[in-house]
Formats: C-alpha cells, sequence, structure tokens
C-alpha cells in the first residue's frame, strides 16, 4: 500500500517549569550556588547526599545539614556513547553514581573521560569540575546561559578522575 | 518542620527557594486522511466537515469517523463561513507565548450547518459585548497567504444578524 497522502507540521510543546525547593533541597542548591556541597545527617548518624526531607527508615523529619567532600568514589556507572540533546555533556561520558567524601549515600553525576570508556571503574575516585561562581549583579536571563553556578545540580559541570583538575 | 540546623557557611546568604525546570517536547503532528482534507480546503477558502451516516451529525475539522457511532464519516459536508457562539472565554491573563493584546475573547463557534463548535478568536467587537448567541462571519487572511491552517481565519466578527435562538445551540453547550 502506497503511503497516505496526509500533512504533517513540526510541533513544539514547551513549559518554562520553575519549581520551588522547601528548605532542605533549597539548602544544598544553595551550596551548589556558592560552590560545595552539603547532606543531611539521618536518624542514626549516617549523612545522606544529596539531603533528603525525611529520614527513609523512621520517617522522623531530618534537620542537620552537615558539608560533605566534593571528591568522591565511583560506586556504579553507565557509559553513554551517544549523547542526546538536553544531556549534561555533548560528548560520550558516564552517568555514575558518586560516593563523595563524607556521604553514606552515593549521588547520581556525570563523569567525564575524555570520551574514553576504558578510563572509568568502580572504585575509582573523582572530583567536581566546578562551573565559575555567579557574577554579581547577574540578570535571569544570564542565569539561564548555564555559564555560571545558580544552584543547581549542573552548577557542577561534571566529575573527573581526581588529579585531572 | 523543625528548624533547619545549618553549617557556617550556608548562614546569612541568600537561600535558594526555586529553580528553572523547563519541559520542551519537538515532535512531528500528522493529521491523517480526514484532517488532511479539511486542511486543504481551507488552503482554498472553504469549510469542510463530515456527516456520519448514522447520527447524521456534521463534523468539523472531521477525523474521519462518528465517536458516537464508530463509523467512518466519508460523505463531505461544505459549511457556510458564519455561525453562532455557543460559549466563550474573556482572557485577561497573560501566559507565556502569548502573541494577544489583552483582553481578547476566545470563543466556541458553531458553523452553519456543523454540529460540533470550533474555537477561534472573536474581534472586531469589545470584549464585554460578546455574548452567547451572537452571530459570527470569519475574516480570512489575503487569498496569497492562505495556507492549510486554521490561521488562514485571521478570526471571526459580529456579521449583524439578530441572535441565534438558544434551541439552535443548546446541544453544543
Ligand atoms: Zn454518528
Amino acid at each position: 500500500m502506497a503511503e497516505p497522502d496526509v500533512l504533517v507540521a513540526p510541533s513544539t510543546i514547551e513549559y518554562p517549569f520553575r519549581r520551588t525547593t522547601g528548605p532542605v533541597i533549597g539548602a544544598f542548591l544553595t551550596a551548589l550556588r556558592e560552590g560545595f556541597l552539603v547532606g543531611i545527617k539521618s536518624s542514626d548518624g549516617k549523612v545522606i547526599v544529596p539531603p533528603v526531607e525525611y529520614d527513609p527508615y523512621t520517617a522522623d523529619a531530618l534537620t542537620e545539614i552537615v558539608e560533605v567532600g566534593d571528591a568522591g568514589e565511583v560506586t556504579a556507572w553507565s557509559w553513554v556513547a551517544e549523547p542526546l540533546d538536553g544531556q549534561p555533556l555533548d560528548r560520550p561520558f558516564a552517568f555514575a553514581l558518586i560516593k563523595l567524601d563524607g556521604a553514606d549515600t552515593a549521588m547520581l553525576h556525570v563523569v567525564d573521560t575524555g570520551g574514553d570508556p576504558a578510563a572509568i571503574a568502580t572504585g575509582m575516585r573523582v572530583r567536581a569540575r566546578w562551573k565559575p561562581p555567579r557574577p554579581v549583579g547577574a540578570s535571569e536571563e544570564d542565569d539561564a546561559t548555564g555559564a555560571h553556578r545558580v544552584g543547581s545540580i549542573l552548577d557542577i559541570e561534571c566529575f573527573v578522575p581526581e588529579g585531572e583538575n | 518542620m523543625p528548624e533547619l540546623i545549618l553549617p557556617a557557611r550556608l548562614q546569612g546568604i541568600e537561600q535558594v527557594r526555586s529553580f528553572r525546570a523547563p519541559a520542551r517536547l519537538d515532535y512531528q503532528f500528522t493529521a491523517g486522511l480526514a484532517t488532511t482534507r479539511f486542511l486543504r480546503a481551507v488552503a482554498e477558502k472553504r469549510l469542510v466537515g463530515q456527516r456520519c451516516p448514522k447520527c447524521q451529525k456534521v463534523y468539523v475539522p472531521p477525523r474521519g469517523a462518528c465517536p458516537t457511532d464508530g463509523v467512518p464519516t466519508e460523505e463531505e459536508v461544505e459549511l457556510a463561513h458564519s455561525g453562532t457562539v455557543t460559549t466563550f472565554c474573556v482572557v485577561n491573563v497573560q501566559f507565556y507565548g502569548q502573541v494577544m493584546e489583552l483582553p481578547y475573547v476566545s470563543a466556541l463557534i458553531l458553523l452553519d450547518g456543523s454540529d460540533i463548535p470550533i474555537m477561534h478568536l472573536i474581534q472586531e467587537v469589545p470584549y464585554d459585548q460578546v455574548h452567547m448567541g451572537m452571530r459570527v462571519e470569519a475574516v480570512w487572511v489575503p487569498d496569497d497567504e492562505l495556507g492549510p491552517t486554521l490561521e488562514s481565519i485571521k478570526y471571526f466578527r459580529p456579521n449583524g444578524e439578530p441572535d441565534a435562538d438558544w434551541e439552535t445551540y443548546k446541544d453544543n453547550v
């Protein structure tokens, strides 16, 4: 059967959402904007990164935000050979779970090995590569460019093998 | 919620309270056979619906089948360029991507000869004079700007006829 002769048009649906964070994720994002990382102390004293509002086991409200390191250990990873539009890097990279120094849980981010899939391994040490600080007087349009830190998980451009930055 | 205990470096500075999370989806809209025929007729400055062989309702824009009877709607029906406002909405709120000057009126218009209203703009009348039953007519773009899109109709405007009888559009509100 021949292809039906029908009209086709490109369409775009777009929502300019802005989400509110609440105080706990707000503290995490504020720390990112300032160039460091925080977690939260759970009921049994472990440090959860990113911080959560309630203890995953006891459901207690958690309150103690604590600083953690910006380097840590890869606990699991998945190689992305062909990055898609909108992903954090435009060259091959790894999504990785990274247990930061001082944390008891691993956080999802990306690791840039310069495109080399052989250069990532479970257990390897990685360190955050930060974007530059937010310039004084930056506008909302400036913030949307992604060129500097704004209070976003992408304020960390990526993690790289320790010693490379 | 109990008070948070913040490390010193987070105290006394402006806290992040929200973040941008835009969502965007690029896709292709495929009109299908019936709507393609409708849109090609619009490009010729004609409005064409399709009649259901069972319930006799005329659908515009046609989708090729009657949603009530589940049968193909093959008979094409040429419709008037005039109709009746069944319901309407005065838009007072600016929103992302919106190009109209506020306030403006978006209305459902039951084209004469059809059984389902289409949505379009009402212009050339103060927004607070638009009402249910108002008789309106299509204002088309210039002929050399016609295309297979409902934007070929710029808007509808009052056509001067007395209001339509409630009975003629009560099934469409
Ligand atoms: Zn029917």
